[in-house]
C-alpha cells in the first residue's frame, strides 16, 4: 500500500476506489455484501458465504463478493444484501446454504424473490423511525478495508482537521454539536476535550473504552467489528486536539472479532500514513495500540480502566482528580466511548449545526440501543434522541413476542431502571430516563413480558453487580451482598413487609455513599421495581404468591379435573414423578413430590394444567 | 478562603480537606480507614470504608469528607440524619461481616471499628447475612485473620508504599476481596519481611503479632533452664 503524503492524495484514493466500483456496476456485476460480525458467525454466515464463493470461482455469476459488519438484524442473521445491477439493495435474512442456493438460482438471474426467502427491507422495515449516524459505515463497508472507509469519506475529517483547522475550533465545534458521552455518563465530549487540552503536562494519552459489559448491549462491539477505522479517526482527532501523541484501546478480550479486525484497521492506517509519524505532513503524530481487559465489568468505569491499563488491581478511585487532569501514569488522559467517537468524524464532516438539528434540547444526536428479550425484533437500532419507547419497542422492535403483554423495560443494563407501561410514551433522552429512575447507561434495553417477575429481575440483576462489584468500598462490597439476600428472602416465599422497608433504606443509603459509578447505580434496578411494581412485592410477601408463577417457592401447580383427558402426557413429562392417575382419568398433582419445574404446564395440551 | 460548616463560617488554607476543616473548628467525624502518618507526613485514604460522609450542599451524592478538598463558599453539614442513617447503615454493613468475638479480642477496649460502633450508636443489627470465611494463619511471629478484615488497606499503603515490600495486595473481587499475599501464599512464602508495620497499624486485629507469653513463663519457672540475659 502507497503510503499517503498529503490530503490531496487522500481524495485522489477516494475518487479512485469509487470509479473502480462504478466500473464494476457498469460492467453488470452484482454485489453481495454477506455480514460477517459475531452474530451473523455464530447463525453461519461463514457456510452462506463459501456458498457464493463457490459459485463466482465457478463462473456461474458475475458478482463482486464482499463482508461487511452488523446490519442491525440481529433477529435474522445470518444476513446478505444483494445488489443488482440498477437495483435498489434487497436484504435477505434467515438465510441457510439451501436459500442461499436458491438466491443463486432465481434472484440473481431474474430478480424474482424465491418463495423460500424472505427479503427483510422489503416486508418489515425496522430502519423506519432510525437515523445511522454511529452505525452509518456497519453493514455497508468492508471493515477490513481502509479503502472502504476512505470511499466512505473515511479520514477526511482527520485531514481536514490536522491541515485546516486549529484544535479550538475543532473542540468548539464539538461543544456546539452537543455530543455527550455514550458510555453512560453523558458528560459533554467537547467539554471532556477542552479540560483536558487545558491541562499543561509534558505527555497525554487518549484512550477508547471498549470494555463493553452491560448484559444485553453490544453496540460498541458492532461497530469495532463493522467499521474500526471510524474509531481509530476519531481517536487520532481527539490526540490532535488534546495534544496526545498516543491513543490506547482498552477491550475486552471476550471480543476476539473485534480485537483482530482493530488490529487489522490499525495495521493499515500505519501503512496508509494515516497513524504515525507526520500524519499527511501535517506535523501531527499519532499512533494507536491495543490493552486487553481481562473481564471485569467495573473496569468499564474509566479509573478501573486506568488502573488496570497500568497493570494495577482493577478498582476506582475517587474523582477528582478527573482522568483529564490526572489519568494514566499520571498524566491527562481524555477517555471516551466507542459510540461517542463514531459519531464524531460525522460531526466535522456534516458540521455542528446538522448534528445539533437532530434529537432534543438537552440531548443531541442519536442513540444506538441493543434491544433484547421478549422483542419480536431483536437487534440494533439507531434512533434520535427523543423518539419514545413505545415507538423503539413496537414501531422497530415489532412488538411483544408471542402475543403476549408488555410488562416493563429495563434500559441501562444492571445500573438502570425497569420502566413500565406509563413511560411508554416518555422521549428517551439523558434527563427523561434518569427522572423516570433508570438512566441512558450504554444503551441496553431488555424488553420483560406478563411472564417475568420483577422480584427476580431485580435479583438478576443484583447477582450480576455483587459479582461485580471490585470490593473496594464497603456499601457496594457488603450492601449489594445484603440487598441481594433479602430479594433471595423474598422470592423464597420468606420475607416480611420489614423486610420491604429495609430494602428501599439500603438502597438509597447505597446509592447516596458508593465510590463509583457502579456501587451509585447498582440499586436502581430495586428501587424501579420496588416504585413500579410494589403490588409484585407485597403479592410475594403477604400472599406468598408469584404473580408471574417464576418463583419455585411461590408457585404451586394443579390440574383442573374437568378439563383433564388422562393423556398421561404430563405423567410422563414430570421429571420428578410427582403425577399420579390412572389413563384417562382425570391426574393429579403432588405438591410434596413437585419440584415446580412448569414441564406440565408447557407439555398439556388441553390447558388443564394452571399455575397458583 | 471561606466556607460554611454546620452553620458556622470558617476560613482555611486551599488544599484542606472537609475533614481538616471540620477538626481544626472541633468538629468530629468519624473515620475508618483514614490513616494520617504524620511524622512521614503520609495519608492513606483511599475513599474505602465511606464511614466519613458528609452532605455538601448542591451535590447529588454524600461527599467523603476525607478526600474532598475545600473550595470557596462550600456548605457543608457533618451531622443531619441523612448522614448519621447513611454512617449507622455503613457501619452496621460492615459489622454485619465481622466476628462477633470482641469479648476475646486481643484489640477489645482499643479497637477503632468498635469505637466508631459505640460513637455512632450501634444498638442492633438490621442487615445480617453471609460472613467471609477465609483460611486463618499463623506464622512464627504474626497471625492473619482476615474474617476481621474491614479492607481499610491501611496494610497495603504500609506494606508498599511505606516499606515498599510489596507483600500485600487486595484480592479477588466483590463480597470476596480481601488483602492477601500474591497467589494466597503463607506470609512465610510471600516476600514478607516480617518489619510489623502492618500489625502496628491494623484498626481490627485482623493482623496481629503472635503471643508468646506462655512459653516464655514456661521457660523462666523451668528449673533445668538458667537465665543468663
Amino acid at each position: 500500500m502507497n503510503k499517503l503524503e498529503n490530503i490531496a492524495h487522500l481524495s485522489e484514493l477516494r475518487q479512485s476506489v469509487l470509479s473502480c466500483k462504478k466500473a464494476q456496476i457498469m460492467a453488470g456485476e452484482t454485489v453481495i455484501k454477506v455480514s460477517m460480525a459475531t452474530c451473523s458467525l455464530a447463525a453461519g454466515a461463514q457456510g452462506i458465504w463459501d456458498t457464493f464463493q463457490k459459485a463466482i470461482d465457478k463462473g456461474e455469476i458475475l458478482a463482486g463478493l464482499a463482508q461487511t459488519g452488523c446490519m442491525g438484524y440481529c433477529y435474522a442473521e445470518p444476513t446478505v444484501e444483494i445488489t443488482l445491477p440498477g437495483c435498489i439493495p434487497v436484504i435477505f435474512g434467515n438465510l441457510t446454504k439451501k436459500k442461499a442456493g436458491d438466491i443463486l438460482s432465481e434472484f440473481i438471474f431474474s430478480g424474482q424473490i424465491p418463495s423460500t426467502v424472505i427479503a427483510l427491507n422489503q416486508t418489515v422495515d425496522p430502519c423506519r423511525k432510525q437515523i445511522r449516524i454511529a452505525l452509518r459505515n456497519c453493514g455497508v463497508i468492508d471493515p477490513e478495508n481502509i479503502e472502504d472507509y476512505i470511499a466512505a469519506d473515511g479520514y477526511r475529517a482527520l485531514a481536514e482537521a490536522i491541515t485546516m483547522q486549529t484544535p479550538d475550533d475543532v473542540i468548539e465545534l464539538l461543544i456546539r454539536s452537543g455530543l455527550r458521552g455514550r458510555g453512560g455518563g453523558g458528560f459533554p465530549t467537547g467539554m471532556k476535550w477542552k479540560i483536558t487540552r487545558q491541562t499543561v503536562a509534558v505527555q497525554k494519552y487518549v484512550v477508547c473504552n471498549a470494555d463493553e459489559g452491560d448484559p444485553g448491549a453490544f453496540m460498541d462491539r458492532s461497530i469495532l467489528e463493522g467499521d474500526p477505522h471510524s474509531v481509530l479517526e476519531a481517536m487520532a482527532i481527539n490526540g490532535y486536539c488534546t495534544g496526545a501523541s498516543e491513543g490506547l484501546i482498552y477491550i475486552r478480550a471476550e471480543y476476539p472479532l473485534a480485537v483482530e479486525r482493530l488490529r487489522t484497521a490499525i495495521e493499515q492506517a500505519r501503512e496508509r500514513g494515516l497513524l504515525g509519524e507526520n500524519i499527511l505532513n501535517s506535523g501531527f503524530s499519532f499512533d494507536i495500540h491495543i490493552r486487553y481487559g481481562a473481564g471485569a465489568f467495573v473496569c468499564g468505569e474509566e479509573t478501573a480502566l486506568i488502573h488496570s491499563m497500568e497493570g494495577k488491581r482493577g478498582e476506582a478511585t475517587v474523582k477528582p482528580p478527573f482522568p483529564s487532569v490526572e489519568g494514566y501514569k499520571g498524566y491527562p488522559t481524555n477517555v471516551n466511548n466507542v459510540e461517542t467517537y463514531a459519531n464524531i468524524p460525522a460531526i466535522l464532516l456534516k458540521g455542528a449545526e446538522w448534528f445539533a438539528s437532530v434529537g432534543t434540547e438537552i440531548s443531541k444526536g442519536t442513540k444506538v440501543f441493543a434491544l433484547a428479550g421478549k422483542v419480536k425484533n431483536v437487534g440494533l437500532v439507531e434512533v434520535p434522541m427523543g423518539t419514545t419507547l413505545r415507538e423503539v419497542i413496537f414501531d422497530i422492535g415489532g412488538g411483544i413476542k408471542d402475543g403476549k403483554k408488555f410488562k416493563a423495560v429495563q434500559t441501562g443494563g444492571p445500573s438502570g431502571g425497569c420502566l413500565t407501561e406509563k413511560h411508554l410514551d416518555l422521549p428517551i433522552d439523558y434527563g427523561n430516563l434518569t427522572a423516570a429512575g433508570s438512566m441512558m447507561g450504554s444503551g441496553g434495553m431488555i424488553v420483560m413480558d406478563e411472564d417475568d417477575c420483577m422480584v427476580s429481575v431485580a435479583q438478576f440483576y443484583l447477582d450480576f453487580t455483587v459479582e461485580e462489584s471490585c470490593g473496594k468500598c464497603a456499601p457496594c462490597r457488603i450492601g449489594n451482598n445484603r440487598l441481594h439476600e433479602m430479594l433471595e428472602k423474598i422470592t423464597s416465599g420468606k420475607g416480611t413487609m420489614n423486610d420491604l422497608d429495609k430494602l428501599k433504606n439500603l438502597a438509597y443509603v447505597i446509592k447516596d455513599t458508593a465510590l463509583c459509578g457502579l456501587g451509585q447505580t447498582s440499586p436502581n434496578p430495586v428501587l424501579s421495581t420496588l416504585d413500579n411494581f410494589y403490588d409484585e412485592y407485597i403479592a410475594h410477601v403477604q400472599d406468598r404468591n408469584c404473580p408471574a408463577h417464576q418463583c419455585p417457592a411461590l408457585t404451586q401447580y394443579f390440574i383442573n379435573p374437568d378439563i383433564c383427558t388422562g393423556c398421561t402426557l404430563c405423567s410422563r413429562a414430570c421429571p420428578a414423578n410427582a403425577i399420579r392417575g390412572e389413563r384417562k382419568f382425570p391426574h393429579v398433582i403432588d405438591p410434596t413430590t413437585c419440584i415446580r419445574c412448569g414441564a406440565c404446564l408447557d407439555k398439556c395440551k388441553y390447558g388443564a394444567v394452571y399455575a397458583f | 478562603m471561606k466556607l460554611i460548616i454546620d452553620r458556622r463560617e470558617v476560613e482555611i488554607a486551599e488544599g484542606t480537606t472537609i475533614l481538616e476543616a471540620a477538626k481544626s473548628m472541633g468538629i468530629r467525624i468519624p473515620t475508618l480507614c483514614y490513616m494520617k502518618l504524620k511524622d512521614l507526613d503520609y495519608i492513606n485514604n483511599p475513599g474505602a470504608c465511606r464511614i466519613c460522609v458528609v452532605e455538601v450542599e448542591g451535590r447529588r451524592n454524600l461527599a467523603l469528607a476525607c478526600k474532598t478538598a475545600c473550595t470557596e463558599g462550600l456548605v457543608v453539614h457533618t451531622h443531619t440524619p441523612r448522614v448519621m442513617n447513611a454512617r449507622r447503615i455503613v457501619m452496621e454493613l460492615i459489622l454485619s461481616n465481622h466476628p462477633f468475638e470482641c469479648l476475646i479480642c486481643s484489640k477489645n477496649g482499643y479497637c477503632e471499628l468498635q469505637n466508631i460502633a459505640h460513637d455512632l450508636g450501634i444498638r442492633e443489627m438490621r442487615y445480617k447475612g453471609e460472613q467471609s470465611v477465609f483460611r486463618i494463619e499463623r506464622s512464627p511471629s504474626m497471625a492473619r485473620n482476615m474474617n476481621k478484615c474491614i479492607m481499610c488497606r491501611r496494610c497495603e499503603t504500609m506494606c508498599n508504599n511505606i516499606q515498599t515490600v510489596g507483600a500485600l495486595s487486595a484480592v479477588n473481587r466483590g463480597f470476596q476481596s480481601v488483602v492477601s499475599t500474591a497467589f494466597e501464599q503463607d506470609i512465610g512464602g510471600s516476600t514478607c519481611s516480617y518489619c510489623g508495620q502492618c500489625v502496628s497499624i491494623c484498626p481490627v486485629n485482623a493482623l496481629s503479632g503472635r503471643n508468646n507469653q506462655d512459653e516464655v513463663l514456661a521457660a523462666l519457672t523451668d528449673p533445668d533452664k538458667i537465665v543468663i540475659a
